[in-house]
């Protein structure tokens, strides 16, 4: 699933590197898109504009982890670690010293690729690979979900409340829970999140990673400093994952050690990736976009259920059974995804 | 693996024990209750420890069995494994409700989760044979996904128990531990026994040792893989099942229980070393002392955290495990 590649603007039928050009039809996509969803909340009830803002959030931790695991080649089961860390920094700094959540993302950004270096380093220092590799960045999320349950620090399994602000504020990232500015502000991180994935993959540190995913020792052979460019693209791509986990916050008000740190956060970052298309730069996007509303419609499905499933009255747990389902069946039928098949299929033509 | 185990190279078969290595566990153990004792200042705390962690160890020890297996046959890490000890949870709850002894329900989890293994693997996991590790793994995800949240969709979040009838308290010198502990270590134990014996000893446990020393090389030789590959992964499921009878009267059962279990069978699994059989018993109980010492160590920390700071302790030093790699 990792040997898909991307970037066709940087190389020609003939595999000479076309002159670099500033911008790709990526960037253009993406700038069209933004575009294009500027209006929707205020054309979207309120309820489908939630959903949108969850799919943004989808869309932004799954941007993080396919630049890791994705563009990287290291698949990693951890990423709650860093969402948990870009939530907790934020809500820490806002509750307990009154710092502005913009900042708390900062930190948590900071944090969080300072972390996933440490993981990254020992991790490749010692040499792990494959689902040795996957179990450690899985320890890591689990020690953090633990260690947050226990601490004082952190206000133990109890988490954060966010604390409600009387006025709109966009110092304070808070507003009127319908107001359209959550969705905006989803979106220009997703955009950002999207730019930087695009201008990784085309920059040196990009290719360098992706050749060191392709075959490690040939690319140490000609001087890529392989573990410096691994790290680099850990601390990138957990980085990202934080700023979904501080914008979580700020927009449902409240965390707690299993929101953070769970397992299931870590599988969310994978979902999207999977679902869309492992290392392409639309799979993330794309997978979210199918996995958002789904939580929506089950969500529905539980409260008012058909005659024959009236004992599943107000019971959860459909929608990941929906997930899981989709996850196998694109693992079996779709191994490179929605996107990165019908991409294969045109470039066939 | 990056370094030459010398009992990979020997034979899968440890005939020469490694009596240096255990040696030096048994050494490293001795320590680690010793600070306990230092740390806690009270002899009855530790014992009650050291016994409570051998007892529930010898059941990370059949779980990690099973998990081992499949991954030295199949080369697949198994995260639905703890959803199959969840499946046989609940099963066991629910035939105990109709009336049955707890241990009598063994002769239906033990069967029905082999089936589901079965039709797992065949059904499942077969088309991703020899595809990319991470195949797998996102498929094993997915059906520990669907069992866990099926569980919770039809019997709901609210935590149950089994009580076994005649439960009491048996003193072991200074410390007490239930009878249905002392049983589900016994049982484990003999579960495990029976589990190497037809690895070791019949046609089917040969041609299991052989589809995971060269499948290539068995196939030459008549073996239907296939076959093997299902049987495997069911035998590795029913261990898992056998597990979950035998802890239902000592866990609070919820469809997230399996999971827990999941992840110490997955410490136990590489600290034993990945498709080491013996290995993960010995790692059960080494894992299980760990936990129960580690709440000493660490008051107030939840007594996983210690058995995480081993697991990372171990991938970064030992990853080949404690005793190498065999199956």
């Amino acid at each position: 699933m990792t040997t898909t590649t991307d970037t066709p603007a940087a190389e020609t039928a003939a595999g000479r590197p076309l002159p670099r050009l500033p911008w790709n039809r990526h960037l253009v996509a993406i700038a069209v898109l933004a575009v294009l969803l500027v209006p929707l909340p205020l054309i979207l009830p309120a309820a489908q504009a939630s959903v949108a803002v969850r799919v943004l959030i989808f869309a932004l931790m799954s941007i993080g982890w396919n630049m890791m695991s994705g563009f990287g080649g290291m698949f990693s089961f951890g990423h709650a670690a860093y969402f948990g860390i870009g939530a907790y920094a934020c809500a820490w700094l806002l509750v307990e010293q009154r710092v502005s959540p913009w900042i708390g993302m900062l930190a948590g950004m900071v944090i969080a690729a300072a972390f996933a270096a440490l993981i990254g380093f020992l991790a490749l220092r010692y040499k792990l690979r494959g689902a040795y590799f996957a179990l450690a960045t899985f320890a890591f999320a689990e020690m953090l979900r633990l260690w947050a349950t226990n601490s004082d620090f952190v206000n133990r399994a109890v988490g954060y409340h966010v604390p409600l602000r009387t006025d709109s504020s966009w110092w304070w990232l808070q507003f009127e829970p319908s107001s359209p500015n959550y969705f905006w502000i989803a979106l220009g991180l997703t955009v950002v999140a999207l730019v930087v994935s695009v201008q990784f993959v085309r920059s040196r540190a990009g290719q360098f990673t992706k050749a060191a995913r392709d075959d490690e020792e040939a690319a140490a052979a000609v001087g890529i400093p392989v573990m410096r460019y691994k790290l680099l693209t850990m601390a990138l791509s957990a980085a990202i994952t934080a700023v979904a986990g501080a914008f979580y916050v700020q927009y449902f008000l409240f965390i707690d050690p299993d929101l953070a740190f769970g397992s299931s956060v870590s599988i969310q970052a994978i979902l999207p990736a999977v679902i869309g298309g492992v290392a392409t730069i639309w799979g993330p996007v794309i997978g979210s976009v199918v996995m958002g509303p789904l939580n929506d419609v089950t969500a529905t499905m539980l409260r008012n259920p058909p005659p024959a499933l009236e004992f599943l009255q107000g019971r959860s747990g459909l929608d990941v059974i929906v997930y899981g389902i989709l996850l196998i069946i694109i693992v079996l039928v779709l191994p490179k995804g929605i996107y990165g098949t019908i991409r294969q299929r045109w470039s066939r033509r | 693996m990056a370094t030459l185990d010398p009992d990979e190279v020997r034979a899968p078969t440890a005939r020469a024990v490694p009596w240096l290595r255990i040696g030096v566990i048994a050494a490293l153990v001795v320590l680690a209750i010793g600070l306990a004792y230092v740390r806690s200042g009270s002899g009855v705390v530790v014992v009650q420890a050291v016994a409570t962690g051998v007892l529930i160890g010898g059941v990370y020890g059949l779980i990690a069995m099973g998990l081992t297996l499949i991954f030295g046959v199949l080369d697949i890490v198994n995260f639905a494994h703890g959803s199959f000890l969840a499946l046989a949870l609940f099963l066991t709850f629910g035939l105990t409700q109709a009336g049955l002894h707890p241990y009598l329900a063994l002769a239906a989890s033990v069967p029905a989760m082999f089936l589901l293994g079965v039709l797992v693997q065949r059904g499942v996991l077969a088309g991703a044979m020899g595809k990319p590790l991470e195949n797998q793994l996102l498929i094993t995800l997915g059906i520990s996904l669907i069992i866990e949240n099926g569980l919770l969709l039809f019997f709901g979040a609210n935590p149950r128990s089994v009580a076994l009838p005649g439960d009491r308290g048996v003193p072991i010198f200074e410390a007490v531990a239930n009878l249905s502990r002392i049983l589900a270590f016994v049982g484990a134990l003999i579960l495990a026994g029976l589990l190497y014996l037809l690895l070791q000893r019949t046609r089917l446990g040969t041609a299991i040792r052989a589809v995971a020393a060269n499948d290539t090389g068995a196939q030459l030789v008549g073996i239907d893989t296939r076959v093997i590959y299902a049987v495997t992964f069911a035998l590795g499921t029913a261990c898992a099942g056998a597990a979950g009878t035998l802890v239902a009267p000592l866990v609070t059962i919820e469809p997230t229980t399996g999971s827990l279990f999941n992840i110490v069978a997955f410490v136990v699994v590489v600290l034993g070393g990945m498709g080491n059989v013996v290995g993960a018993l010995v790692g059960g109980l080494v894992i299980g002392l760990a936990e129960q010492l580690g709440g000493i160590y660490l008051p107030g920390q939840s007594p996983l955290l210690s058995v995480f700071i081993v697991f990372v302790l171990v991938l970064f030093l030992r990853p080949q495990g404690l005793f190498g790699r065999s199956a």
